[in-house]
Parts: C-alpha cells; sequence; structure tokens
C-alpha cells in the first residue's frame, strides 16, 4: 500500500525508481519504473536491485502475528543487514529504514513519548523484537557516506490495507471484535500518505539526520472506540461492540498465543496478548521534533482519510 | 580537653542520599564540659570567609536529623546562609554514650555556633523537639535574633490536655526500648503518618544515620526527655523557655504546621499562637507532621525571610470607629421592618429593635465571657437570628466565622477547625455536629435546652437565657475599622475550603459599593434568596425579607416561594443565585395573577454567586417585567469586581470567555502576563472592599498578595478596548497545548451552544505543553455511564471548535454528571476531571469520577 504511494511521488518529482519485492507491483509498465522481483533474504537480489541507486527506502517487513521466531530474524533482521551492506557496497548515499515504534516499548502506556531508543529486551512478540533488532543494526551502521534514518509510523491507515483495516472489517462483520477495556485509550494513527511523504522527506533529509529515529504519526490521536467506529463506518460495515476487561483479555489473548504455537497453527489467531496490550493502553507521540527534522507536517487530516476510505468503499 | 573512647565517631553522610549536596557536609569539634565533641552539620557557606547577610540555624526533632533542611538549603536566595546541625548523638554527629537533655542540648548548640563564631542576623529554623531547643538558643541570643520560625512543635503541654497518645504509648513500658532503639519503627512510624506517604527513596535518607541499635540510643533519650510529668527534669528548663517567648514580642515569627500531626496537634500550635500573637501562621489542613515532606516549606520559609526587612504592609490600619453598623440605628428609619422572614412563622423585627438586640446580645455575650478579638463561629440559617447575633459579635469586636450551610459535612469539619472558634452558637443540628465531629470551640444554643437535649448537644449556655438581662454596657466603644470583623469561606471546589478574613472597613465598604453600585436607597425593599445578602440588607438600611429555603440547597427556591416573598414586602429588588432562579423558571407556571403583579414592581434582579447563561437570564428577567437584570463577578476574596447588566451582556457578544462587565467604581483591575499565555493574563485587584487575608495560610495569602495591596484571583481573563472584563476560567485549568495555553471557557461556552448538550467542560491530559484537549459533556438526557459521545456530536464539537479556532479535540466523552461544587452547583471541578480523563484515556481502567 504505502510503497506504492511511495513510487508514484517519486514519479512524480522525476526520480527513476527500482522496486524489489516478492509479487509484482503492478507498477513495472510505468516509465521509470525497474521492477526487480525476490526476497531481501536473497543477497544477489539484493545487490541486483541497489546496484547504482543514490537512495534507498527499505520497507520489507514479515509483519504477522503468528509464526517461527526463525522466519522473522532472517526478514526482519538478516534482510535488513543485506540490504545496508549491499546499499554500501554500491556507494548509495542515503538510506531510510521503516520501523515502528513498538520497537522501544513494552506494554506501558505511551503518553506524548518521543522516540526512545529500541530496545530488544522491553518488546513483545517476535515482530516487535525483530524490529528492535533491525533498528539497532541500521542505525548503528550509519555513516556520513549513507546516513541511515529510521522512521517509525504508528498505525498505519489507509485504503487497500490488509494489515489493520481489512483485519478490523473482517472481525466487526462476524462479530469478533469486542472493545478491550473502556475503549477509551488515545491512539495515533497515520494516514498512509502522511507517511509515504515523510519516508520521502526522511530520504531528502538523511544527510542531517542519519542514526537518528523519528516517530510518525497524524499528531490526532483519538480513542480506539473512535478509530474503530470511524474505519466501520467508512466501510458501511455494522458494528456492535461487547466490552471485554483488559486483563481478561490480555490473559485470553496470551493463551490463545501459546495454543497456536503448541499445535503449529498458521491462520490467525482470534485474540493475541500483545493485540490487547495495543488496543487497550494509550499510544501517542510527541511530533514536535520529528516536524521540524524531517520539515513535513501531514497533509491528509484524519478526517479526510475517513472521507477517502468511504470513498473506497463505495 | 579529654579525648572520647571508641565510641561510634562523627562522619560524613554517605553519597547518594536522595537531595543532599555533600558539598554541604561538615564536621567541627567543639569543647563541651572538657571534652571533645564533634558535631556533623549542613552549611551552605562552602568558600571561606564568603558573606552572608542572613544566616538560618535548622535545627531538626526525634527522630530526624539534618536532612530533614535539604530542599530549604537547596532554595535559599542569594545572601542567605543555613546551618543545619546534627544533635549529638543524632544524625552524623558523635555518639557520645552519654544521656543529653534539654538545657545540655541548648548548651551543645551555642558550644558549637560560637565554634563557628556565627555572627550577624539569625533566623531559627525548627521542627518538633528541635523547637525548645532553638528557642533556647535564641533567648540567648536575642541581639542577633532577627526572625523565629516553627514547624510542627511545642514549648509547653497545655493545661487540660492530655500529652499525645503516641508519645504515652511509645513511652509506656517495653514499648520504648523496642521501638526506639531496638527497631526503627520509631523513625518508620513517624513517616507512616505522612500525608501522601513520603516516598521510599526520601525514608532511606532519613533513615541513613540511624542503621544500628547503637546508633539509635538517643532517639530513646529524646523520647524520655520530654517533661510530660511536671517533676521531670527538664520541665522546668521547658517551662523558662515557654515563659521566655514573651521577650519575642518584637521578633517576627513564622508557624508552618501540618495539622494532621498525631503529636504535635493544632493545640499545640493554638498554645504557640498565644504566645506570639503576632506570628505569622500557616496551617496546612493536609499536611502531616514532617510537614516540609508534604508541602512546600522550603518556599514558604524563603518568601518570608525576603520579607524580614521590607515595612510592606500597603493596608493602611484605619483606627477610625466601625460604621457597618450605622445604618441600622438611623433614627429615621427606626420603625421600619428591618427583616422578615417567610419561614419561622413569619417573624419580623423593625429597625429599632434589632438596634436594641444588637447591644443586649453584645451585652450578653461579653458577660458570657466573650471578649473583642475572640472567634465565634455562627451556625444559624439567615433570617432575624443570624442577623442579631453576627452584628452582636461586631458591635462588641467579636469576629463572626460564617460557617456556610452549603459546604459538606467534611469541608465544614476543615473549616471550623482551620478557624477554631473559641465560641460556636448554632441551631442544634450544629451543635450535635460540633459535639459529634468534635469541632472547637464552646457550644450555645439559641433556645434553652431541656436537659434530655443537653445530654446529646452538650452546651455551655444558651443564648435566649444569656439575653434575658437586658442591661447594657452604655460605655461599650465600637471596634475600629482595621479589626477583624468575620472569617468566611471559599466554596473549595478545589481543594480545602480557604477562611478568609475581612476588617470591619472591608465589609463596610463592600456595602457602600453595593449600595452605590446598584443605586440602593431607602424607598427600597430587598429579597435575599442568596444567603450571604441576608446580612447586607438590614446594614444597607432597607427591608430585607428571606424567603423559606434550604441554604444547603439553592434550588429549593420555587418561584411560588419567591414571589410570596416579593408580596409581603412590595420588594424592589431581588438578588438570587443562578440555581435558585433556574429552580424558578422551572416552576414559573405556579405564579399566580397577584404574583405576576407584584413582580412587576421589582426594579432590579441580581444574579449572584456563579456566572449565569445568558439565554437563562433572559428567561430569568422576563418573570420580573420591569427590572434591570445585573450580574457581579467577583470571588469570596472581593465581591464585586465588576457588575453587568443583561443588555450589556447581549452586546458584548463572543469573546475569549464570558463578559464580565466593566470593574466596579474604586476596584482597579488589572492583567498580570502569564508566560506563554498570548491574549490573556491573571486578573488581579485592588479594592477596598478585598478580603485582608486568608486565615491561618500566611504562604497562600503571600502568594495571593503580589504586587502587595492586590489580589491575585487565580481566575485568567483580559480586558477590551471598552474595558470590559472578560473571564477565561481558572488559572489552574489553563491548557498547555503545543500551540499555547488555552483557556478552557470559551471552547465550553461553543460545545454548551450545541444542541443535546447541557454543560461541558475542557481538559487537557498529556505532558505539559503537550496536552491534548479534551471535552467532556453533560448532555440533556444524561448517559448512565461516561463513554465516548456519538460520531455525531464529535463530528459537531470538532466542526465548531475548527471553525472558530482550529484546535482539534481529541476526544468527545459524555459523562452521567459533572461535578460542581455543592455551594453555587455550578462550578466544574476540572482539576478532577483532568485526573478522571488522563487515567482513563491512558487506557487505565474507569474509576468512579
Amino acid at each position: 500500500m504505502i510503497g506504492k504511494l511511495i513510487v508514484e511521488r517519486l514519479l512524480a518529482r522525476g526520480d527513476e525508481v527500482t522496486t524489489l519485492q516478492r509479487s509484482p507491483s503492478g507498477l513495472a509498465n510505468r516509465e521509470g519504473v525497474i521492477e526487480v522481483l525476490g526476497s531481501i533474504t536473497n543477497i544477489t537480489t539484493v545487490e541486483e536491485a541497489v546496484a547504482g541507486q543514490d537512495g534507498v527506502i527499505h520497507l520489507a517487513a514479515k509483519v504477522d502475528i503468528v509464526g517461527a521466531l526463525d522466519e522473522f530474524v532472517a526478514i526482519n533482521v538478516e534482510g535488513t543487514t543485506n540490504l545496508i551492506s549491499a546499499a554500501r557496497a554500491s556507494g548509495v548515499s542515503r538510506f531510510v529504514h521503516t520501523s515502528t515504534p513498538s520497537v522501544a516499548h513494552g506494554g506501558a502506556s505511551i503518553v506524548g513519548s518521543g522516540a526512545d531508543p529500541a530496545d530488544p529486551d522491553s518488546t513483545s512478540g517476535h515482530y516487535a523484537t525483530t524490529k528492535a533488532m533491525a533498528e539497532k543494526v541500521a542505525l548503528a551502521a550509519s555513516t556520513p557516506e549513507m546516513p541511515i534514518v529510521a522512521i517509525r509510523p504508528h498505525l498505519v491507515i489507509g485504503p487497500g490495507d490488509t494489515q489493520l483495516v481489512e483485519r478490523i472489517l473482517d472481525r466487526a462483520r462476524s462479530g469478533r471484535l469486542p472493545i478491550v477495556g473502556s475503549g477509551l485509550a488515545l491512539i495515533d494513527a497515520t494516514w498512509v500518505d502522511n507517511a509515504a511523504d515523510a519516508l520521502i522527506a526522511a530520504l531528502d533529509r538523511a544527510p542531517e539526520l542519519g542514526g537518528r529515529a523519528l516517530v510518525v504519526s497524524n499528531g490526532e490521536p483519538r480513542t480506539v472506540h473512535e478509530l474503530i467506529a470511524r474505519i466501520t463506518e467508512a466501510a458501511g460495515v455494522e458494528w456492535n461492540p461487547r466490552k471485554v476487561p483488559t486483563k481478561f483479555a490480555i490473559a485470553g489473548g496470551r493463551l490463545v498465543e501459546k495454543i497456536w504455537e503448541i499445535t503449529n497453527r498458521e491462520d490467525e489467531p482470534p485474540m493475541t496478548g500483545f493485540a490487547a496490550e495495543q488496543f487497550s493502553t494509550a499510544h501517542w507521540f510527541d511530533q514536535r521534533e520529528t516536524r521540524e527534522a524531517l520539515d513535513w507536517t501531514p497533509t491528509v487530516s484524519l478526517e479526510e482519510g475517513w472521507q477517502r476510505l468511504a470513498e473506497h468503499y463505495q | 580537653m579529654v579525648t572520647p573512647g571508641p565510641l561510634d565517631a562523627a562522619r560524613l553522610p554517605p553519597s547518594g542520599l536522595h537531595g543532599l549536596d555533600l558539598a554541604w557536609s561538615r564536621l567541627e569539634t567543639v569543647e563541651i564540659d572538657g571534652v571533645a565533641r564533634t558535631f556533623h552539620f549542613l552549611d551552605t557557606q562552602t568558600v571561606e570567609g564568603e558573606e552572608f547577610d542572613l544566616t538560618l540555624l535548622c535545627v531538626h526533632g526525634n527522630p530526624s536529623w539534618s536532612y530533614l533542611w535539604r530542599n530549604l538549603l537547596a532554595t535559599l536566595p542569594p545572601g542567605v546562609r543555613a546551618i543545619a546541625v546534627d544533635h549529638l548523638d543524632m544524625g552524623f554527629s558523635d555518639r557520645t554514650g552519654t544521656t543529653r537533655n534539654l538545657a545540655q542540648r541548648v548548651d551543645d548548640l551555642v558550644a558549637l555556633t560560637d565554634h563557628l563564631g556565627l555572627k550577624g542576623p539569625v533566623v531559627t529554623v525548627a521542627h518538633d523537639w528541635g523547637g525548645p531547643i532553638s528557642l533556647g538558643w535564641a533567648l540567648r541570643h536575642l541581639r542577633q535574633l532577627t526572625g523565629v520560625v516553627l514547624t510542627n512543635t511545642a514549648v509547653h503541654q497545655p493545661e487540660g490536655a492530655a500529652a499525645p497518645r503516641i508519645i504515652r504509648m511509645t513511652r509506656s513500658r517495653g514499648a520504648l526500648r523496642r521501638s526506639t532503639v531496638d527497631t526503627t519503627a520509631f523513625i518508620t512510624g513517624a513517616f507512616e503518618m505522612s500525608k501522601p506517604r513520603t516516598p521510599k527513596h526520601i525514608r532511606a535518607g532519613f533513615l541513613a544515620p540511624y542503621e544500628t541499635k547503637e546508633r539509635r540510643e538517643a532517639i530513646q533519650h529524646f523520647v524520655e526527655d520530654i517533661p510530660l510529668e511536671p517533676d521531670h527534669p527538664s520541665a522546668e528548663t521547658l517551662n523558662a523557655i515557654a515563659q521566655g517567648l514573651e521577650h519575642l514580642e518584637n521578633i517576627p515569627a513564622l508557624l508552618l504546621w501540618g495539622s494532621k500531626d498525631p503529636v504535635f496537634s493544632d493545640l499545640y500550635l493554638h498554645d504557640l499562637e498565644d504566645r506570639l500573637p503576632h506570628a505569622d501562621v500557616h496551617r496546612w489542613a493536609n499536611a502531616g507532621h514532617f510537614v516540609g515532606e508534604d508541602q512546600d516549606v522550603a518556599s514558604a520559609v524563603v518568601d518570608w525571610i525576603s520579607g524580614l526587612n521590607k515595612t510592606s504592609d500597603a493596608v493602611t490600619h484605619s483606627s477610625q470607629p466601625t460604621r457597618l453598623l450605622e445604618r441600622i440605628s438611623n433614627p429615621e428609619i427606626a420603625g421600619k421592618v428591618a427583616i422578615a422572614e417567610m419561614g419561622n412563622g413569619g417573624a419580623e423585627i423593625t429597625f429599632d429593635e434589632l438596634s436594641a438586640r444588637i447591644e443586649t446580645t453584645a451585652a450578653a455575650l461579653h458577660r458570657h465571657g466573650v471578649s473583642p478579638g475572640d472567634r465565634v463561629a455562627i451556625m444559624v440559617p439567615p433570617g432575624i437570628d443570624l442577623a442579631v447575633i453576627a452584628y452582636g459579635c461586631w458591635r462588641l469586636g467579636a469576629i463572626a466565622v460564617l460557617v456556610d450551610g452549603a459546604l459538606t459535612p467534611p469541608q465544614m469539619t476543615a473549616a471550623v477547625k482551620s478557624a477554631n472558634p473559641k465560641y460556636l452558637i448554632g441551631i442544634n443540628r450544629a451543635l450535635a455536629a460540633s459535639r459529634t465531629l468534635r469541632w472547637p470551640g464552646e457550644r450555645i444554643s439559641l433556645e434553652p435546652l431541656s436537659e434530655a437535649q443537653n445530654r446529646v448537644l452538650d452546651a455551655e449556655a444558651d443564648l435566649t437565657s444569656l439575653s434575658a438581662d437586658s442591661t447594657v454596657d452604655e460605655a461599650r466603644p465600637l471596634p475600629r475599622e482595621a479589626d477583624h470583623a468575620a472569617v468566611i469561606f471559599t466554596s473549595g471546589s478545589t481543594g480545602p475550603s480557604k477562611g478568609v478574613v475581612y476588617t470591619h472597613g472591608q465589609i463596610a465598604a463592600q456595602r457602600d459599593i453595593i449600595s452605590d453600585l446598584y443605586a440602593i436607597t431607602a424607598d427600597d425593599s430587598l429579597v435575599a434568596a442568596f444567603a450571604p445578602f441576608a446580612l447586607y440588607g438590614p446594614m444597607l438600611g432597607i427591608t430585607s425579607a428571606v424567603p423559606d429555603m434550604d441554604v444547603s440547597s439553592p434550588a429549593s427556591i420555587t418561584a411560588t416561594t419567591l414571589a410570596d416573598t416579593v408580596v409581603r414586602t412590595n420588594a424592589t429588588l431581588v438578588f438570587a443565585s443562578p440555581a435558585a432562579l433556574m429552580s424558578t423558571i422551572r416552576t414559573e407556571d405556579e405564579l399566580s395573577v397577584a404574583h405576576r403583579s407584584a413582580l412587576e414592581g421589582v426594579r432590579l434582579l441580581l444574579s449572584a454567586g456563579a456566572p449565569i447563561r445568558v439565554d437563562l437570564f433572559d428567561r430569568a428577567q422576563a418573570i420580573f417585567p420591569n427590572a434591570v437584570a445585573y450580574t457581579p463577578y467577583g470571588m469570596t476574596e472581593v465581591l464585586p469586581v465588576s457588575t453587568i447588566s443583561l443588555p450589556e451582556m447581549h452586546e458584548a457578544g463572543s469573546g475569549n470567555g464570558v463578559c464580565v462587565g466593566k470593574p466596579v467604581p474604586g476596584a482597579e483591575v488589572q492583567i498580570r502576563p502569564i508566560s506563554g499565555a498570548a491574549d490573556f493574563g491573571e486578573i488581579i485587584v485592588r479594592a477596598p472592599h478585598a478580603r485582608l487575608a486568608y486565615d491561618r495560610l500566611w504562604h497562600t495569602t503571600h502568594a495571593a498578595s503580589q504586587p502587595p495591596g492586590w489580589h491575585a484571583t487565580g481566575d485568567v481573563g483580559y480586558l477590551d478596548d471598552h474595558g470590559r472584563l472578560w473571564m477565561g476560567g481558572r488559572l489552574a485549568d489553563v491548557v498547555k497545548t503545543t500551540d499555547g495555553l488555552l483557556a478552557p471557557v470559551r471552547i465550553e461556552q461553543i460545545v454548551e451552544s450545541l444542541g443535546g448538550v447541557a454543560m461541558a467542560a475542557v481538559v487537557g491530559v498529556g505532558p505539559e505543553d503537550l496536552q491534548q484537549l479534551v471535552v467532556l459533556v453533560e448532555l440533556d438526557e444524561p448517559v448512565k455511564k461516561p463513554d465516548l459521545a456519538d460520531l455525531a456530536l464529535i463530528d459537531s464539537v470538532r466542526t465548531a471548535i475548527n471553525s472558530e479556532m482550529s484546535l482539534d479535540i481529541v476526544a468527545v466523552l459524555a459523562i452521567p454528571k459533572l461535578p460542581v461544587d455543592r455551594r453555587h452547583n455550578s462550578k466544574i471541578d476540572r482539576a478532577r476531571l483532568r485526573e478522571w480523563a488522563s487515567a482513563v484515556l491512558s487506557g487505565a481502567p474507569m474509576e468512579k469520577i
């Protein structure tokens, strides 16, 4: 979702773009686009993709809720080191690493924090842990010749998003989307266009920002209840949630995770401890430093975002 | 000089004790009675030979050490040095193996300061049993003594009062050694009493020098040295110190007190106040024994010593006789009704009768022992009795403590305890509360009590019998304008209710301003449906009628009860609270034709006590078709500050807050800038009718009186180009967003103008300067539980706010009922909402508001 928006923006301003992903992006026919297909775990493919590039925006990650740690490490950590070393070898002069705010936080609520250092020991779940490891590796590898900036967009929302929007809608439709706790924890979200703009801004300003991590959001915290209500409303899905006490949801989620792990199930569990925690504690950030560093502000407000989402689902 | 054996010698404290700067730590060896003793003490003179204008000599008590004074030492102004001593056998000073009594400890302290060559002005600062030691030192250094600060201490066991139970228990056989030496129970126990609980790292600092039994011996000795018995070896020393305080009459004194101290209770504060009647006093209603851990004692001391050299008393003390009661005794109105009650069988009293009863009451109270300057709590509903007693006190020169019937019982208890009246005159219900809740003040009932009643109420006397003797003392002098007349209480919508002291001159000035402002003449007649005004009518020389109402519930007034009162006295003025007016609007249909015609005779309608919404004021005014409607702006500390008529409210339109009109004649209003706020500041006022001081809250008075002579209202606002004042909310409720400071009222007004919203409150959640705006609404159809408001309402709130001020509202929550104060039923407790919303919006489980 976001990769496509970035490509469009880069093309619009006259950049030449090479894309690397596992399956065709649908952008290959566009003028100025070279498509490389393959995995970032394959060093040859990666070398091919980064050869002759001025800059790299690294968006690839395994974001699933379930799965073996090995796979997460291979894609999120080793994939990142592959990309960095190949980029450095081919003389790339700037590198943007896409990270996540969950690299720096366990289950505690976040109320107006900045970007604390990534800490794999305090994270919860394979995804956040391996992303924390990757960010540490990436920022440590930043040099004046190839400055590396980590951008952590929080809760990216946009039309066609399968990570969050579709999951929410699926569960709302089937009546499996309760409100955990009061549903009143404030959460920052990022409209996808703003995330794309921020990543490009980071690429442009990488020489000044090498080695830094910045959280990106719309800067309009909303209650979890409202976020879900807006998404379901935009999609025309009726949502009549039950309320589940927080402790119960977290404990239940952990139990479910355990069962999935023991039974090697690969389908998505109905609830995980991580998700229950995420949706019952505040996560909103101080955006002042980010906006100044990137010289960027969101152009699509959440209100406008909900309208776009509604248009998408019409 | 003998060097003592290898007992535990003085040493420097370990590093890492929270808040303690090791650069202050010093060891000095002094010869005492031929033996070398080493003191540990803190000294902010860290450069040899550095000169100072003033030295604070800080003396700790038991169980404690100089660590107690770390915050004070860290906040000293330039030119001031502080020396905080560890007594021998205490803190990090020598363990001497001796038992040191009070006299010895005074000698020890003198020996140390002699050794240090302490010269120049000194202020002693002490806590707990450091109090008598510091005073012993002070009495031997009167020439260099420039001030005395005492915190939770005592110099005397007041007659008839039992010694503190905790000390008696500690002293009981077996318990003493176990609690003081064998364990750290005495130290940790002392901190259990702090409110809120002292954090662990601070408690660790206090415990640091008392790790082993050997190091704790003196804690037991200190407790044993408390002269609970008259033949105790230290009794004589303590008595000499207590009696010596009369030599301090010209030495400024400051008493700082935590009133929740089970050992040094208010009893000892009042004993010290009697001995040092000139002392400045600050009593924290919610602080415990270690008052400096619970409240900002350091700032209070620093502000106090900074004012020591200034003769800044901006209040001019008039020695003119009081004018408060002059209009009541005016012979021209002698036969006119002064007060008419609607309840109580419709009783009434004429001005000459009232005048006579004031004299007999003053004489009766005086015969009973009430002296000028004594405080008398009056807990009587508005009406003839209240007027007779309050005016009788004023005639005598006693200070009326007017405890508001609309305070909650805990607030009343706090109010009476803080004011500490010597007498309490009340209706039986008040006397019962006084007895059960152990309020101070000798009880006096209104009527004679039966024996059975008095077993319950335990009153010493009744006013009817006291006043039966109608002889009056012709020569009784009138009190002076500068004498204290009354203590009244703030509504306490946030924090404890504060006592506010008024002088005779200030209340007279207030009466005159109201008289001029609303052009009151002898032909006017008042209905006082707002309790405080029941006392003003007779002082204005006009007839006052009091509706039959429950003072604790202004909404108990109805259109009929109000109109009946207007009919009775052909009233031309109606003073009511917004709550009473709301209730009148609701019950308007009950009015008869006769009522309506009487209401046509009302020329002025005053809504007082809380802000009123223009639309509701319009409706209330329509009930009084010929009345001009006014509402004053002001507070318990100064009323009125400004006044505005209903047409002027319409003309003002909308702005950043509520337009409260032009300052009243005689009142000066200024806006004090607040850093970060572009278009508003704090409203400050200077007026002849403004309060004298907060009661036993020296530091609060000091902070609210900058510049001297002014009253800082704690409200924010601005003056517009027409000289009109606009009020934007409480300073404490200003939201600190990334876009700057924001006063809440404007947003609340916008939200309240939306359909379906009864009342709105705006609070900020999140870290300072990054606060996010949250709107809390009470709906016309209240919700059952707090929750996110409907998306439609959220949208209309955001749209409305955005179109006027382009601000983001992160959440709109619907609340069953917004918390408001009991007295006015309208002041929203935003601090409580802020705390609640911050917790809920961070994901914490939903607590009750």
